[in-house]
């Protein structure tokens, strides 16, 4: 990923140069995307929410008025205030600054489930795609068997069988949701592998390695892109469900699912100690998703022009 | 260059009972059956001639065009490239063998990689191949390509996605002469260009063939552009040669009912012209079951008993035109 960024700012610098020197015209394929999705501006808008709630989650400590674990017993499940604008928990924390440690959790779980299960998925999904056969009933079989578990029970039974964490929650959301990812992947490799451009590299001599870095890959990467954006949500979601219920992220370590959880006790006394997490919740999966969505529609050619 | 028939000189490819039998998912309990694309064809080529293949829809002509390049492995038959044996081949010898030979394909739309430039996609079979040790001196090659076919080497920079189906088309031709091959497979290259197009594209192949020498194999279904490109014809049926001929000899003097037929179905420019078409009756058999006999007598208008039990001799009717037909004579005079 990183080396197909590096290479395509590496071709655009080459482009400029020939079109100073040389009087070349140059089109750029995701710099048409960007101008796209410029365009939206809903999408545009939920990329500044999203820049935002990831800014929050890097600079927690200097943007949480207090320490997220410090508990002040002369103001338990104290009312909104100057001091604590949300109010504080049954401990006496700071809730504002549980909410902003809460984002850190949220992301890098987001990130690192989707990044492992696009590892996982991608690898997986293309080699059944482009080999076929055999291999291919194989690695469906055992995507049919993931998918018959209902999601959440599958989630919780890997939680209680390897306990309790933050790696092993990475782990059982990459295992919850490289599945979709491989899908999908599997079905465009398998479109992909049967074009014609294909076919005259494979008329030249090249190599399988060579068909799918240069030829498959590349194509794909747009697909890549969107099912990251898109399953980002998802784990976040997934996240707060099984933090909701008790065997995510562990107090005190605050996170959004696990505040909503302690909080429910005293939902009817202290409305506000559950409703901003839930908001907090909200706000990051719908920026995610239209995100996503204008993502998708500013990558996807077929809706040029 | 239509005296194809030149004895000393050896053919540039030789094709001997090319088979392809593509396995039809057999259903439960039922017997495996086999779709016979191409069946036993033979025929050899020689440099700097192009070999015009002509049948309908679904008679095995582009199967036949990509059994030759091994794109699609051939089931059995013997492919021999100046002599060498291709099928054989493996390793750096088959990717030498496959810098000289190229395909240009029919559709300009899905045969370019959208993801690279014009550029680029010239620049594949050279780097795929190692032409150049340098990128300065693969790019020198991919722009002199480009003005050859008629690109401006300003479009070098830009992606396929922007240019029309003709222009397209010149940049699947570039990448098919980059590596200056003896041999292109052509298969239907024109047939998805507008009118207007089509001809400025067979022009440019003729140009390019006579400053480089290549030898074709054009596939394509419409005999007005076969009859303009071709020095030898060939024409395909169900998966077998039904008639092969040199350009001129088949076009006046067809011998098989099927080209026959073919040809009668030419439009004329003139109005009223009294030229009888021949509508063949039926449809095109299934190639998992093709007829018994000779496979065209479903639907020939001379077929008698013999055509249903015995088949054709591929016979040669002297001057190198050779027709599968129990009755070629009779069909001549006819």
């Amino acid at each position: 990923m990183s080396t197909k960024i590096f290479r395509f700012f590496t071709k655009q610098k080459q482009f400029e140069q020939d079109m100073l020197e040389n009087g070349m015209q140059y089109s750029s394929f995701y710099g048409d995307s960007l101008k796209r999705l410029k365009k939206n501006k809903m999408a545009m808008f939920c990329a500044v929410i999203l820049i935002a709630i990831i800014l929050m989650a890097i600079f927690a400590p200097l943007l949480a008025p207090y320490d997220p674990t410090y508990q002040d017993y002369s103001a338990v499940l104290s009312e909104p205030s100057m001091a604590h604008p949300f109010g504080t928990d049954e401990y006496g924390r700071d809730i504002l600054s549980r909410i902003i440690y809460g984002s850190r959790v949220s992301i890098s779980i987001g990130i690192v489930a989707q990044v492992v299960a696009s590892l996982v998925g991608v690898t997986l999904g293309a080699i059944a795609g482009y080999y076929g056969g055999k291999i291919d009933s194989v690695i469906s079989r055992i995507m049919e068997i993931f998918q018959a578990f209902p999601d959440l029970i599958f989630a919780m039974a890997i939680m209680t069988f390897m306990g309790k964490g933050m790696l092993n929650l990475f782990i059982a959301l990459g295992l919850l949701t490289w599945v979709r990812t491989a899908r999908m992947i599997r079905g465009s490799v398998m479109q992909l592998k049967e074009k014609e451009y294909i076919e005259a590299s494979r008329a030249n001599g090249a190599t399988t390695f060579w068909i799918i870095t240069k030829g498959i890959i590349p194509n794909c990467l747009s697909t890549i892109i969107v099912l990251v954006t898109l399953g980002i949500p998802n784990a976040i979601m997934y996240e707060a469900s099984l933090s909701f219920l008790g065997i995510g992220i562990q107090p005190p370590t605050p996170s959004w699912g696990n505040m909503i959880s302690a909080a429910q006790t005293f939902i009817s006394y202290r409305p506000l100690y559950s409703i901003m997490p839930g908001i907090a919740i909200m706000i990051t999966v719908i920026a995610f998703n239209i995100f996503g969505d204008g993502l998708r529609d500013a990558l996807d050619p077929k809706l040029k022009n | 260059m239509s005296e194809t028939v030149n004895q000393n000189e050896t053919p540039l490819l030789e094709v001997r009972h090319l088979r392809k039998l593509f396995p039809s998912k057999a259903g439960f309990l039922k017997e495996k059956t086999f779709i016979k694309a191409v069946d036993d064809v033979s025929f050899s080529i020689m440099p700097k001639v192009t070999l015009g293949v002509v049948g309908e829809s679904g008679c095995g002509k582009s199967t036949m065009g990509r059994s030759v390049l091994r794109l699609i492995e051939p089931t059995s038959g013997e492919i021999l490239y100046k002599g060498q044996d291709f099928m054989k081949a493996d390793g750096a010898e088959l990717r030498k063998i496959r810098s000289e030979m190229q395909i240009i394909f029919q559709d300009p739309y899905a045969s370019l990689n959208p993801r690279m430039t014009v550029g680029e996609i010239i620049a594949e079979p050279l780097n795929i191949q190692k032409k150049f040790k340098t990128k300065e001196e693969t790019r020198e090659r991919v722009l002199k390509t480009m003005e050859v076919v008629g690109l401006n080497p300003k479009y070098y920079n830009r992606y396929p996605h922007e240019f029309s189906g003709g222009q397209r088309q010149r940049i699947g031709i570039a990448r098919a002469i980059a590596l200056e091959p003896s041999l292109i497979v052509c298969d239907e290259p024109v047939s998805a260009l507008d009118v207007s197009i089509q001809s400025q594209v067979l022009n440019l192949l003729k140009d390019l063939q006579e400053s480089m020498g290549m030898a074709y194999i054009f596939i394509s279904h419409n005999l007005s552009v076969i009859k303009h490109i071709s020095d030898r014809v060939m024409v395909m049926y169900l998966g077998h040669v039904v008639e092969m001929a040199d350009k001129n000899d088949l076009f006046s003097n067809p011998s098989h009912p099927y080209t026959q037929a073919l040809m009668s179905a030419i439009p004329l420019p003139e109005r009223h012209s009294s030229r009888k078409k021949i509508i063949l009756q039926g449809e095109l058999p299934s190639p998992a079951n093709p007829p018994s006999g000779c496979i065209f007598h479903t639907r020939c208008f001379m077929a008698q008993d013999i055509c249903s039990k015995e088949e054709p001799e591929f016979r040669d009717l002297g001057n190198g035109h050779m027709c599968a037909c129990h009755f070629c004579e009779k069909c001549q005079n006819q």
